[in-house]
């Protein structure tokens, strides 16, 4: 899950990590009030609060001297869509700003907080090349991405902190608030179950201090349960729709562009019946997984789900029984057909425990259902199926 | 021969009077395998499923001389769990269990690194390990397991099973199936279970089945180019994933470029394994391997 930069600000202050003043604002009005309170005269930056990355370049971030000028780029901001490179044609809404101190920079620097699979520790990365795409810093100058690697039971120690520091070009002072900053971020990672924290650019103000500028936290879904103020700020309206029902109901789904709808237990399969479809000339329109503990009514869920996309064409039901039971799957696919009235062709493949039970209920349903033999015959027969 | 369990495996239920435990150590039994007994605190003396219920996995170990478990506890407690079965003495843990917190899979892996080097910790998030004919303890389904000579190995659990039909269908069989896991941290990982096929005189063939995300695949690739000489067929699902949906931003650089099929089937294609685009070629390919 996704925070907004004021949230992430609002963890960061928690865990002493310093940044610019900065005040959210969901209406003009407020913008022009905190503006007012965040410093008395300009500039600011009024800053739109979506869940995507290249705010910046797509216009979301602007940097404004007059009280005139908050007033003005908020009214156009707020409740309109926000395009950047990681958000799709769609876009995203713009509900909140922050309007934030515009102070002034001397230093640019990149600091981020992940796992590292391979080495299964929290590690720490620092770059003297901040405010700029890190990717590319990465690809062209592999050597300025420096990292530290944090052993969980002793903690990040401070000899670790000033080494990052010092690499990175900072000067004494800068290190030594720079030990704070990372103690903070990773006492934050660890206490609030992030799943990856990243501030780009941390300045360095003309007069010293350093200072988190922008703010992008996730955290790990599979422990927002003992986390109850952060698991509160979750955002649907940054979410796709579907995608977010699919969540409330407990379903793995995400949309795509293809018109074949897919419904499919277990990740790894699901992403394979995706792979198999696209090999034989078709286009998925969603990855979806019913999961392991799939019931009829979850199953019927997650057929309207798939069917309140108009772009599909074909629905391929693709489940292998380990846990799930085909006779109710089938039994799910049955009910969910006699609700919604489906029309479009649906090829089903079941294996596993009671398959044999599955087939019969669905041969029996006397419903527009075609069976498959295997995974190549089911992924040909939906293909053919959507190009009619 | 099969690798980490057979019929003589002593294995306990971690979680066994609940529901999910329930259901699965009953197919257990039914398959064969050899429970000794089940962990539910609080329950302790009394009998489930016919088989002795303790309060911790150390009395169950005293009691039943146990070596294997199998974890059905949810996901809040399953970390501790691990841990308590690798204090008492387990050699295989099974953890079943989705939805661990990351972070308590990093402090169990640590721990299992410091103090329990010897413990071999299959999932979390996975359908488990069997050995057909001989030990099931996991949530696949038994009857589609043929006794052979193919091992398969895999990231998730429903590839698991087409890999393991298919190897079915063509007379291969198989000698020790694991899923495992798809969580980001997690217990064994493919090199560690081929080092253990390498010498397994029973399997002769190697299945091996990758995601996209992470390197473990690139590790296993460069595994087996240096020691495998067995016949390794590999699939990578995720071809067709959207990039950048889970994996964070900052994920991506220190994979330096690696985490997408592509990558992976390159690198296993490079090491002598024969990559098959569809998960329905895999009983086809190895069979061809055989005949």
């Amino acid at each position: 899950m996704n925070l907004h930069e004021y949230q992430a600000k609002e963890l960061f202050h928690q865990f002493g990590v310093p940044t610019p003043k900065g005040i959210k604002a969901t209406s003009q009005q407020q913008a022009v009030e905190v503006a007012k309170e965040v410093r008395a005269n300009g500039p600011w930056v009024v800053a739109a609060q979506v869940h995507a990355g290249g705010r910046g370049k797509a216009g979301g971030v602007k940097f404004v001297r007059t009280i005139q000028e908050v007033e003005e780029v908020a009214g156009r901001l707020l409740g309109s869509t926000l395009v950047t490179k990681q958000t799709g044609a769609d876009g995203v809404p713009i509900h909140a700003l922050l309007i934030r101190d515009g102070v002034d920079i001397a230093k640019e620097y990149y600091l981020s907080c992940l796992v590292d699979r391979s080495k299964k520790r929290i590690i720490l990365i620092g770059s003297s090349e901040g405010g700029v795409d890190i990717e590319e810093v990465a690809a062209k100058t592999p050597e300025k991405i420096l990292t530290l690697t944090v052993d969980p039971t002793a903690g990040l120690q401070p000899y670790q902190a000033r080494n990052l520091g010092f690499k990175m070009g900072m000067a004494k002072s800068e290190v030594d608030q720079l030990v704070k900053i990372l103690s903070g971020i990773y006492n934050m990672f660890v206490h609030k179950d992030c799943s990856m924290v990243e501030i780009n650019p941390l300045i360095v103000t003309p007069d010293g201090q350093v200072l988190a500028l922008d703010a992008k936290v996730s955290l790990d879904d599979n422990a927002l349960y003992r986390h109850k103020d952060t698991a509160e700020m979750r955002d649907p309206t940054q979410e796709d729709e579907r995608e977010h029902i699919a969540h409330e109901i407990g379903l793995n789904y995400v949309a795509l562009d293809g018109n074949i709808g897919c419904m499919v237990n277990g990740a790894g399969l699901a992403m394979a019946t995706m792979d198999v479809i696209k090999l034989h000339g078709g286009d998925p329109a969603n990855f979806l997984d019913v999961g392991g503990g799939a019931t009829a009514d979850r199953v019927a869920r997650a057929f309207k789900l798939i069917l309140s996309s108009d772009k599909v064409k074909a629905i391929l039901v693709n489940i292998f029984g380990g846990i799930v039971r085909c006779d109710v799957i089938a039994e799910g696919i049955i009910a969910a057909v006699k609700e919604v009235g489906l029309t479009l062709p649906v090829v089903v493949r079941l294996q596993g425990t009671n398959v044999e039970a599955g087939r019969e209920m669905l041969a029996k349903s006397g419903m527009n259902i075609i069976a498959a033999d295997d995974l190549t015959d089911a992924a040909q027969q939906v293909v053919a199926a959507a190009a009619k | 021969m099969s690798i980490l369990i057979d019929k003589n495996t002593k294995v306990i239920c971690q979680g066994f009077t609940g529901s999910q435990g329930t259901f699965h150590a009953e197919q257990a039994i039914a398959y064969g395998t050899n429970l000794v007994g089940g962990i539910s605190p609080g329950k302790g003396g009394t009998v489930h499923l016919g088989k002795p219920v303790f309060n911790t996995v150390q009395e169950a170990v005293a009691a039943t001389g146990a070596d294997a478990s199998m974890i059905y506890v949810p996901a809040g407690f399953a970390g501790d769990a691990i841990l308590e079965a690798a204090d008492a003495g387990i050699k295989v843990i099974a953890c079943i269990t989705e939805g661990i917190p990351v972070m308590d899979m990093l402090r169990v892996k640590a721990v299992l690194q410091y103090n329990y080097p010897n413990v071999y910790l299959i999932g979390p998030n996975c359908p488990g390990i069997i050995t057909p004919g001989g030990c099931k303890m996991g949530i696949m389904p038994g009857h589609i397991h043929l006794p052979g000579k193919i091992g398969i190995i895999s990231r998730s659990g429903t590839l698991t099973y087409e890999a393991v039909w298919q190897t079915t269908q063509t007379g291969l069989g198989q000698s020790t199936c694991i899923g495992i896991g798809g969580d980001p941290i997690h217990g064994m990982s493919f090199v560690d279970i081929l080092t253990l096929f390498k010498d397994d005189p029973q399997t002769e063939g190697i299945v091996m089945v990758g995601e996209i995300g992470g390197s473990a695949e690139e590790e296993a690739a460069e595994y087996i180019k240096a020691n495998i000489t067995k016949p390794v067929v590999a699939y990578i699902a995720g071809v067709t994933a959207p990039p950048g949906k889970r994996m964070g931003h900052a994920g991506a650089i220190i994979m330096g470029g690696k985490g997408t099929a592509a990558d992976k089937f390159a690198a296993l294609d490079a090491a002598g394994a024969k990559i098959v685009r569809s998960p329905a070629d895999i009983g086809e390919a190895m069979k061809g391997f055989f005949s």
